[in-house]
């Protein structure tokens, strides 16, 4: 293809193209148009850190300054996956700080990052800004530590949700001096101590500091000295809420809430006493996301109090102790409302609180908004699930979870299929579906003739023939992650259509009825698919029997063939 | 990809699986009690489940399930008369797809899922066999839920550890009770296992072995002292009979917040959820009473 436009021209307009589907897109319409991206590629998104290596990364885009790892497959957030079954860190940062020292953003998720990591990032990356951790393990604060040493132009330190220990408990207080350039600080999810007056001087010096989540060892009285220095923040997350709503220091920080006008998104609450709750009433106006997901034992009547002055609100994280009743008054407060998850509040409570689909028909009627859910309950009917298909078309994302994961139809006894069927019917643009409760093949034949912008799809004990399996295969056009658990999908269905995958990301199976022997054909019959077997007992030992179920199989396509880094008992056939 | 063609071509007339009638709960609407439900629609209908034996039963069920608080305001939930028969295409589906989803299907279900031996089919909402990773919910989530504000060594663990806790919350160990409690004016909360005692003297002396120390150490804090690990702290008493400067209260599965001492010991077990002490100066005085005369 002639070339109209000198190259200049090409990266001034590819500059405006920020989605990486775009700019692969983009990159493969001609050679010199694939080489003009990828000069001017500053992003990339790696979404399995297994299907390329760091040094191709480098080599086809030298100048990359932000990228986004992940790690392992997803059921390991419900441990479902060994600990050291791989996605360190380590070799990325390795190759990185050799090939490509501008570097200034690492966003990771599911990845197993060592303080060592954290130590040559600290030390390879002069431009290095910004470091978001999501559910990865492996590290200590000492790590952090070093982080917060060197970076010195730090903006962003986002951890969420990550397993991290705190020998030391002092690396708050490693931010130097000079470091006035945070503008994000989340460290939520460190269990330890921090040194609460180097806090409160950080905070006072950083006055771009946008975004502050503590986690539960800062308490009220330091939070009502942060917030006075800080009536800039948009997102505040409260560590330890829990003090005496007569106190000196309640009544200050009532005060001090009063200012903050700027706040938008609120969490944390790690520790609460409900009676404190008044005190943010006057920023609830004002608020478009609200997580009190972590909040403990908050009644629902105090959380409605609460949530019923959120008018504007667009992102709901609660847990179930809400009840059908709460939801009732969101769905009539919250009008604007886009994203709704409510969690399980006791995995070992079962049936006392909860939420049921009345709670859901009831929010999908109040929000027409409504395009993202997660929602754990109880129980759950077709009835409901139509009537919500019907109110809300608007779905992306609609993850149902009950609490019993084949649990049928509460009023009819009958299978959840039409339900289901009918939410992918009418949501046109659903792109990531988790289904539960009782499930027959219907469902699938439903999902792979309507579904066609799904992309990641969530199965648990559904469905009864391979023919269940086969229909999403054939029928979801764009399909990148599909996870099964505990479903008779076998032989049949696995190498019904390999070429499939390689037009996915990930296939993850786990006590099915696929055999060790149909795994090997796969693997044999596609070398640009590396098919993992993972193997936590004494099927390790003597020959794998090709007719023995295999008791986990993840399967991803590659260009870099099978890891080196893989533990004993895991396999790449 | 070859194989299963969708709408065009040779595949089942489309299951319209949400009716064009309007009969739906719309955001303005009102609730239609039109029953479409004839006979012939019901016939049609593609089901799973028992034989037409129960499906009266279950109309009538659903007319109460869902008609009650039509009143309220806003929104109303649709009262159907029957279950949707929305598969207009129920000859064309039969052949094709589910030879073999007959109703004895329902019985299959529980045989595919080895990991869960009670088929829950037959029951409806009793407590389902615990499952490994199921419901699917984070361990760091778990973490919180089992109340996890305590120090860090005894929470970031290997995933040996973390898969331990995950697998006994989901066995309902019934070797422990744990349960929060918080102290007004110290910021982090404790835990205390209530099988370790059997009297509400024993629990009292518990909780003043957990917060005697970070009292003090709280009050050393504040005032700018060097903590003195020495120095035990002074005791708390008085914690059940409104003596002392704390009182201890606790709350139950309902969310009210009651006195300590009123019920006996193992039926305050068994609705307690959450232990507080309170300074004893801002708690109404209230006579000690039974429930419904409870603290607010």
């Amino acid at each position: 293809m002639v070339n109209y436009f000198p190259e200049e021209v090409l990266e001034h307009v590819f500059s405006f193209l920020t989605s990486h589907r775009d700019r692969n897109a983009v990159s493969l319409v001609c050679k010199s148009w694939y080489n003009v991206e990828r000069f001017s590629r500053g992003k990339v998104f790696i979404g399995n850190c297994y299907a390329i290596s760091p040094e191709r990364l480098i080599s086809r885009f030298p100048r990359v300054r932000s990228l986004t790892l992940k790690g392992k497959p997803h059921f390991a957030d419900f441990n479902l996956v060994l600990h050291d079954w791989g996605g360190y860190v380590y070799p990325w940062i390795e190759a990185m700080a050799k090939g490509c020292t501008n570097l200034e953003e690492l966003r990771l998720k599911r990845m197993l990052v060592s303080d060592a990591s954290l130590e040559l990032i600290a030390k390879s990356f002069p431009n290095f800004k910004s470091l978001v951790l999501v559910s990865c393990e492996g590290f200590t604060t000492d790590g952090l530590a070093a982080i917060a040493s060197n970076c010195r132009f730090l903006r962003e330190l986002d951890l969420q949700e990550n397993e991290v220990e705190d020998p030391r408990g002092q690396w708050l207080s490693c931010f130097p001096d000079s470091c006035t350039s945070l503008a994000s600080l989340n460290f939520a999810c460190l269990k330890g101590e921090v040194n609460l007056a180097a806090l409160e001087r950080l905070v006072a010096r950083c006055r771009n500091l946008k975004s502050l989540r503590l986690n539960h060892a800062v308490p009220p009285d330091v939070l009502q000295k942060i917030l006075a220095r800080a009536p800039q923040l948009v997102d505040l997350g409260a560590g330890s809420f829990v003090h005496d709503p007569e106190s000196e220091t309640y009544n200050k920080l009532k005060n001090v809430m009063q200012k903050c006008t700027s706040i938008r998104s609120l969490s944390g609450f790690l520790d609460v006493n409900a009676r404190c709750l008044p005190a943010i009433y006057p920023i609830c106006i004002n608020l478009s996301s609200l997580n009190l997901s972590y909040a403990p034992g908050i009644y629902s009547k105090e959380l409605v109090k609460l949530i019923r002055k959120c008018k504007k609100l667009q992102c709901l994280w609660i847990l179930d102790t809400i009840g059908d009743k709460g939801l009732r008054v969101v769905a009539s407060a919250c009008k604007e409302l886009q994203e709704l998850r409510v969690f399980k509040s006791d995995p070992n409570d079962v049936g006392n609180a909860a939420v049921t689909e009345e709670g859901l028909v009831a929010i999908s009627a109040g929000c027409p908004n409504l395009n993202s859910l997660l929602y754990f309950c109880r129980q759950m009917t077709n009835t409901a699930l139509i009537t919500v298909a019907k109110n809300c078309p608007n779905f992306i994302r609609f993850r149902l979870c009950t609490l019993d994961p084949i649990t049928p139809d509460a009023v009819t006894m009958q299978p959840l299929d039409n339900g289901f069927g009918a939410i992918v019917q009418s949501c046109k643009g659903l792109k990531r579906l988790s289904v539960s409760g009782l499930l027959t093949d219907q469902v699938f034949l439903y999902i792979g003739m309507y579904a066609e912008q799904l992309e990641m799809l969530s199965i648990a004990f559904a469905g009864n023939s391979d023919k269940g399996m086969v229909y999403v295969l054939n029928g979801c056009k764009k399909l990148k992650k599909l996870e099964i658990r505990d479903s008779p999908f076998g032989n049949m269905a696995l190498l019904a259509d390999t070429g499939k995958y390689e037009t996915m990301r990930s296939l993850w199976m786990s006590s099915c009825k696929v055999t060790f022997g149909a795994c090997k054909s796969l693997a044999e019959k596609m070398p640009r698919l590396n098919v993992e077997i993972i193997n936590e007992g004494d099927e390790m030992e003597g020959g794998s029997d090709d007719r023995q179920n295999v008791e986990k199989m993840y399967l991803y396509r590659t260009l870099v063939g099978p890891r080196k880094d893989a533990p004993d008992s895991v396999w790449t056939l | 990809m070859e194989g299963y063609s969708r709408k065009d071509g040779g595949c089942p007339q489309l299951l319209d699986l949400i009716p064009t009638e309007k009969e739906w709960l719309t955001k303005s609407g009102e609730i239609k009690e039109t029953s479409h439900g004839s006979s012939e629609e019901k016939q049609l209908e593609l089901r799973l489940g028992p034989p037409n034996g129960d499906w009266t039963i279950k109309n009538n069920d659903t007319v109460r399930y869902f008609s009650p608080r039509s009143s309220s305001s806003g929104y109303q939930v649709k009262s159907q008369q029957q279950t949707t028969p929305f598969l207009q295409a129920h000859g064309q589906l039969k052949e094709s797809s589910q030879p073999n989803c007959t109703r004895a299907e329902k019985k299959t279900f529980s045989a595919a899922n080895t990991a869960v031996p009670n088929s829950s089919s037959a029951q409806k909402r009793t407590a389902p066999t615990p499952v490994v990773g199921w419901p699917p919910i984070r361990s760091f989530r778990k973490n919180l839920a089992s109340g996890s504000s305590s120090k860090a060594g005894s929470e970031s663990q290997n995933v040996v550890g973390s898969k331990i806790s995950s697998e006994k919350a989901t066995q309902n160990s019934p070797k422990s009770l744990l349960v929060k409690i918080n102290m007004d004016g110290v910021p982090i909360g404790r835990k205390v296992d209530l099988k370790e005692h059997d009297s509400y003297e024993k629990l009292s002396s518990a909780v003043d072995e957990l917060f005697r120390g970070l009292l003090a150490a709280q009050s050393n804090f504040s005032t700018g002292g060097i903590k003195n690990e020495e120095d035990g702290g002074k005791a708390i008493t008085g914690l059940l009979d409104g003596s002392g400067e704390y009182t201890l209260v606790y709350e139950d599965n309902e969310g009210d917040r009651l006195l300590i001492g009123d019920v006996p010991w193992h039926m305050f077990v068994s609705s307690v959820k959450r232990l507080r002490v309170l300074k004893s100066s801002e708690l109404p005085t209230l006579c000690r009473g039974r429930k419904h005369e409870k603290l607010s």
